[in-house]
């Protein structure tokens, strides 16, 4: 198997683009990333998104951006896991390379979310649970968080508010984030005032849909020299499931795919928590964040909020999360989010996160969630130089 | 759309009767029934499971921004279920007041209509769970 590193990254702004297709964002962040990498041609384009099909009426995303990015001919599929497709596809994008199979790789994720509003949006968003027994008795995304999060309050006896402190430090990331969707800091106050989704979800536990593309390009490390001087190395890259329903799981409160995947991914690299400095999580919700640092080894079963809490996942904290803004200030597009991760933890092993920056990061690691837990894909980046 | 008739037919004994299977070989209660047990992977013949419908509260949230087919009923209660046999299972909370649910709610199921589909309003009925009433 080839040591794998990313050459070029790319991204839109996320938000609301109301002149701008699905096909355009694409096209955007792909430029974006070949310029990075100083390239012309690619062998395989993998495409993240979810919704393109419900939203904008559009399936084959592979052939439809080769063919507008110039790229006619070339291997070009898309990978559908729900919110978690677009690391998904890095992950077959670093499969090609690794497997010796392909060279120059780009990974996409895209989403278009504000072709439509409402209660379509809410039903394709939906489509990630289990259509037949969670979908048909009217649950939306929000509401399978809001029961993770309801039976969490009863189960370790913590209390809506021991969970602000991960809205306001992505808040405060996104602040220094010129891609960032929110850009302004939060408040305690304005976290507790902010009216309910789902109990007990509020507005300000939630992240924002959004409209967004972000890619990556990779080849082999031993190339990687050819393109640029700053290249990352994957060092770990994992995915696993779970089962689809919240329902079907023996703990409802323990994200086991999480857990799995993050220990294969400290394996390949070799590494534990304790080694990463800062750590890109999927926190659509806050539950979420709190859940997934406790089955990636960062904090004991129900002690999530503490790290929030105690200050510990600030930029200048022992385990940094979000650290240019997240889900939550980031923004969501939904099968475009595992990009932006892996584009902003590339962004801060290269010394290049600005405002953000935490100082001598080395090891970065990234998690994207889709559903409610039941694909949840890990990554481990490492600064070569 | 006429062609999702079949798609709710074929799930009748699970909607209207609370049908699950039980596993031969380790004895696991499962619903929603599936051909390959979970906890030991045995794949072999399962007979019928009917569960009794009573259970309890595991969590519950009350959902203001339905997806299509559902705006009529908003604001409604969804909460996971912990079913007296084991499982947990996914539905409506009905005949109670949406603030008045709590973890640990004595519950029973009931059959209701679930939904509306479609511009030829295609009515899906199945199961909801509500208070247990006290028995005579």
């Amino acid at each position: 198997m080839r040591d794998v590193s990313i050459i070029g990254i790319g991204q839109t702004s996320v938000g609301e683009h109301w002149d701008r297709s699905l096909r355009h964002l694409a096209y955007d962040a792909l430029a974006a990333a070949m310029r990075d990498a100083k390239l012309e041609r690619a062998d395989a384009l993998y495409v993240g998104n979810m919704l393109s099909g419900e939203i904008s009426g559009q399936a084959h995303l592979g052939s439809l951006i080769a063919d507008f990015a110039g790229l006619r001919g070339m291997e070009a599929i898309k990978v559908e896991a729900a919110c978690a497709s677009a690391a998904a596809a890095f992950r077959q994008a670093y499969i090609g390379v690794a497997s010796g199979l392909q060279d120059i790789v780009i990974a996409l994720g895209v989403e278009k979310m504000t072709d439509d509003v409402g209660s379509r949006l809410t039903a394709g968003l939906a489509s990630a649970a289990d259509a037949d027994y969670e979908v048909i008795h009217g649950i939306t995304f929000v509401a399978l968080n809001a029961l993770i999060m309801q039976r969490y309050l009863y189960e370790y006896n913590v209390t809506r508010e021991d969970f602000a402190g991960f809205a306001i430090n992505a808040h405060a990331n996104g602040a220094g984030n010129p891609n960032a969707m929110f850009q302004r800091p939060i408040s305690k106050k304005a976290f507790m005032k902010s009216g309910m989704v789902a109990d007990p979800i509020g507005l300000l536990d939630a992240s924002p849909m959004a409209d967004g593309a972000a890619a990556v390009v990779l080849c082999p490390t031993d190339q990687a020299r050819e393109f640029t001087d700053n290249a990352i190395r994957v060092k770990g890259s994992a995915v696993a499931t779970d089962s689809l329903s919240i329902h079907d799981r023996r703990d409802p409160l323990w994200l086991q795919a999480a857990q799995d995947s993050a220990q294969r991914a400290y394996r390949q690299a070799e590494v534990t928590p304790e080694d990463i400095d800062f750590f890109e999580l999927h926190d659509a919700f806050t539950i979420m964040a709190a859940l997934s640092l406790e089955a990636s080894g960062f904090a004991e079963r129900g002690q999530g909020t503490r790290l929030a809490c105690d200050g510990e996942i600030t930029l200048e904290g022992k385990i940094p999360i979000t650290t240019r803004g997240g889900l939550k200030a980031r923004g969501h597009p939904v099968g475009a989010t595992g990009l932006y991760q892996i584009v902003e933890a590339t962004q801060q092993l290269r010394d290049e996160a600005g405002d953000n920056q935490i100082a001598n990061a080395r090891l970065g690691m990234t998690q994207n969630i889709g559903g409610s837990g039941a694909t949840i894909v890990t990554h481990i980046f490492e600064r070569v130089s | 759309m006429t062609i999702e008739i079949a798609r709710h037919w074929r799930l009748k004994s699970q909607r209207y009767q609370l049908v699950g299977e039980v596993c031969p070989k380790c004895s696991n209660k499962m619903f929603p029934p599936r051909d390959v047990c979970p906890e030991c992977a045995d794949d072999s013949a399962q007979p019928d499971f009917k569960f009794s419908g009573r259970g309890e509260v595991y969590s519950h949230t009350t959902v203001h921004n339905p997806p299509d087919g559902y705006q009529e009923m908003a604001p409604y209660t969804v909460a996971l279920v912990k079913l007296e046999e084991g499982p947990l299972i996914t539905a409506q909370l009905t005949d109670v007041a949406n603030d008045a649910v709590k973890i640990g709610l004595p519950v029973e199921m009931v059959t209701r209509k679930l939904s509306t589909q479609g511009d030829e309003g295609l009515i899906v009925y199945g199961y909801k769970f509500r208070p247990q009433l006290a028995t005579a």
